[in-house]
């Protein structure tokens, strides 16, 4: 990277202290809808969520709970005809949504990069990995296809490819998994975007391997202040790089808060059953997990009331049946960590601290 | 489940068990040089060019009742190990045993008595269930391919099979696209267990599902080994799953087992650096663990290639503790603990197997990141080369060892002072797990 590229990038951003108004991203009741044969699936129905410069929000969720399908709208890469995308997008006091396709295409790959969960279909098969990193390069920079390439080689050596010189030359299906992977990361950071998103980037790898691109991540964070978006399943990989963390169920939200407390001190209890379902290396043998009961809910009859409440043990709890006829909304149970349950705080606290926690 | 022929002869299996000292239970499976290589053929004739080593040569037994755990990166070959030992591939070499028989190289016909004894759970529920046919065909085939008429008819056994697995008797009739993937895996166990089978082989039973049905599923397959006393042998890459269902855990790399060992050894004092580095590189689900985890090893590059694997000790390409013997001479998988054996010459958390040989691979160098978390890293500022404790084991041979060898070693002890600190960060890292 050049110098002069280093200087309009400007100081990476210092983490800042918790005032939204200096979000490098901020999504506002995001809703994206999907016209099927089948009828209407609301894939993200009121998402709103900040993220900083240097800082990493970890989405979380099964699949189907809309994850992706948030990403891909904050990257404006639905298609206008398909989906009803509505709510606001706000990229450094730029607004997507209701903006110029044209303007948003000059702004994907050149503020915010996308990398993706399998590098295998997200590279084209035909092309060398270089030409595809030197096309990237080269829409947002007007600069010649020998410079463009020279960027290539010395991105893939930043992300730690070895002989970047050769393998600029090689095609996808010649790399092997994590190496595809760091070759995407590398065709994704090629512009030092300012936003980054993360869709499974791990998922498709070994532990080993896992481990060397999440290092890789937050190198590259700390070097250029992106702001990350990681989406994943996987609690572990969120505890070692979020910031904060955004519990996603049934194209909700329905809890939010930094990762450190919605891990200690989680405040909704499809939150618990993600904890208690996962066998966990760092503590005891367990004889059981606790999963949760049923299956993730279908988008096109999300149940009424909370969407949790056919798999919630605590459905009960709340009076007057409220949990299947009244939709919760997200609540402040904390600084900065609100979540969307009708039980009161001191119930979910009572449940999280002598049921819940003792037995994770 | 009867299996008279089992139960009849405990004695036998005593005595070819002279030397594990762990062995408790009778041996249902038993494998010996067990090896797979796949032709690769080029040209017009289609010449023999070389092979993909698979599976070159593990030797494991399985006891009756016990979860055999099987890890591995992709392409270690734990899945062929797994349609080897199901007879599903054809070995190249060595010989697996069942129940005292040899069936590795029984033909279709001579096997299909064996099938129902042996059955497999496979990975993915969307593939492995046929489209076209209802549940209950599904779950109802093995009946009739092996010409069994249970009690009260195929259907009601079948009925009954789906409500032991959690699916409600009624869906009989629905198709496999009618259910969810959890549900899916669900049909996969029912006909999988139709035959009461002795072993039941198991292929990434749960990574295909979601975390909340992970458990769901893993909880069923508990249940149901305590029920029907099944036999296990599951093979899976999350090692967190692996540890939470089995009883001992065998580790793979490039067609090798490279560490064979009960639950609790294996996870609290790994000998094998790869299994190790395997195990730090897990990420630990709790944010507070983030700066308590000590340190990380971080592997570098890939397996290699199973075609043409590295000579002597397998991993020494990636290994920071790799010393001249470990490419020239591939270390044994010996028993150096009671129940828990490693090939490996400089195991970790075990005196050291060649301590004339200290002078490090100059790859080794650079084998390995130890990637020291920000606090670790101002307790490090030694800078060990070497690899500290990251998991703890507790036991104390480790500083001990790791200090003797810095000291014959001044070549490779620029980490004398790192030892010290590692030590120390053990300690800590100890503490850290209580």
């Amino acid at each position: 990277m050049s110098k002069l590229e280093k200087a309009a990038l400007g100081e990476p951003a210092v983490a800042a202290p918790s005032d939204t108004d200096d979000a490098f991203l901020s999504v506002r009741d995001l809703r994206i809808h999907f016209e099927t044969d089948d009828g209407l699936v609301k894939s993200v129905d009121g998402v709103s969520f900040d993220v900083k410069r240097g800082r990493t929000l970890g989405i979380v969720g099964e699949s189907g709970s809309g994850k992706s399908v948030t990403s891909l709208g904050v990257m404006g890469l639905h298609r206008s005809a398909r989906a009803k995308v509505s709510g606001e997008v706000w990229l450094d006091g730029q607004e997507l949504i209701a903006a110029d396709p044209d303007d948003v295409r000059r702004l994907r790959g050149r503020k915010m990069a996308m990398i993706f969960q399998d590098p295998l279909s997200a590279m084209h098969p035909y092309y060398t990995v270089g030409q595809q990193i030197v096309e990237a390069y080269r829409v947002h920079h007007s600069v010649s296809k020998k410079v463009a390439k020279q960027r290539a080689v010395e991105m893939l050596d930043r992300v730690g490819i070895p002989e970047p010189a050769k393998r600029v030359d090689g095609y996808p299906h010649e790399f092997s998994g994590g190496m595809r992977q760091r070759a995407m990361i590398a065709m994704a950071l090629v512009n030092n975007p300012e936003l980054l998103i993360a869709d499974e980037p791990t998922t498709a790898l070994d532990v080993t391997v896992q481990a060397q691109i999440l290092d890789l991540i937050r190198d590259l964070q700390k070097e250029f202040g992106s702001a990350v978006i990681m989406i994943t399943h996987d609690l572990g990989v969120v505890a070692e790089m979020a910031d904060d963390l955004l519990v996603m169920y049934g194209g909700r939200c329905v809890e939010r808060g930094p990762a450190d407390e919605v891990f200690s001190e989680p405040r909704h209890p499809y939150t618990w059953g993600l904890l208690g379902s996962m066998p966990r290396l760092d503590r005891d043998q367990t004889d059981r997990l606790i999963p949760i009961k049923g299956a993730p809910p279908s988008l096109i009859n999300v149940p009424s009331g909370c969407a949790f409440n056919p798999r919630c043990p605590y459905a009960d709890i709340p009076k007057d049946n409220v949990t299947r006829t009244v939709r919760p909304e997200l609540t402040e149970v904390g600084e900065r960590h609100w979540a969307a349950c009708h039980m009161s705080q001191e119930q979910r606290e009572r449940i999280w601290t002598e049921e819940i926690a003792p037995k994770l | 489940m009867s299996d008279e022929k089992a139960v009849s002869n405990p004695e036998q299996s005593g005595t070819t068990l002279t030397k594990d000292s762990a062995a408790d239970g009778e041996i249902l499976l038993k494998v010996t040089g067990l090896q797979k290589h796949f032709p690769i053929r080029k040209g017009l004739l289609q010449r023999q060019t070389g092979a993909v080593r698979a599976v070159d040569g593990i030797d494991f037994e399985v006891r009756k009742g016990e979860t055999l755990g099987v890890v591995g990166e992709s392409g270690c070959g734990k899945s062929t190990m797994g349609r080897l030992i199901t007879r599903l591939l054809e070995p190249t070499g060595g010989q697996v045993e069942f129940e005292g028989r040899d069936i590795t190289h029984l033909s279709v016909g001579q096997m299909r008595p064996m099938r129902r004894d042996v059955q497999m759970i496979f990975q993915d529920p969307y593939s492995s269930l046929n489209p076209r046919h209802t549940i209950g065909t599904i779950v109802g085939a093995p009946f009739k391919l092996q010409g069994v008429q249970p009690e009260g008819g195929i259907k009601k056994e079948v009925q009954r099979l789906l409500s032991v697995v959690g699916l409600n008797p009624e869906h009989y009739n629905r198709y496999p696209h009618e259910f969810s993937g959890g549900q899916r895996q669900r049909i996969g166990i029912a006909r999988a267990l139709a035959l009461n089978p002795k072993l039941v082989v198991a292929d990434e039973p749960v990574s295909a599902l979601d975390v909340s049905i992970q458990a769901q599923v893993v909880n069923l397959l508990d249940d149901l080994q305590e029920e029907l006393g099944l036999t296990y042998v599951i093979i899976a890459h999350d090692l967190s799953v692996v540890r939470h269902v089995s009883d001992r855990i065998a580790v793979m790399y490039l067609g090798k087992i490279v560490e064979l060992a009960d639950r609790e050894s294996l996870y609290k004092a790994p000998m094998h650096p790869y299994t190790k580095a395997l195990l730090s590189a897990v990420p630990i689900p709790d944010p507070k663990r983030r700066g308590a985890k000590s340190e990380r090893i971080l592997l570098r590059g890939d397996v290699p290639s199973p075609i043409s694997p590295p000579s002597g000790c397998r991993f020494h390409t990636r290994c920071w503790k790799a010393t001249e013997i470990c490419r020239t001479t591939e270390p044994p998988l010996a028993e150096l603990r009671p129940g828990q054996r490693v090939a490996c010459h400089h195991p970790e958390n075990f005196e050291d197997q060649q301590p004339q040989d200290t002078v490090l691979l100059s790859v080794a160098k650079e084998a390995a990141e130890l990637v020291p978390t920000e606090e670790a890293a101002e307790a490090e500022a030694g800078g060990s080369e070497e690899a500290p404790e990251a998991e703890a084991g507790g036991s104390e041979e480790v500083p001990e060892s790791e200090a003797e060898r810095a000291e014959e070693a001044p070549a490779a002890a620029g980490e004398a002072p790192g030892t010290v600190a590692s030590a120390e960060s053990s300690a800590a890292a100890t503490d850290d797990n209580k």
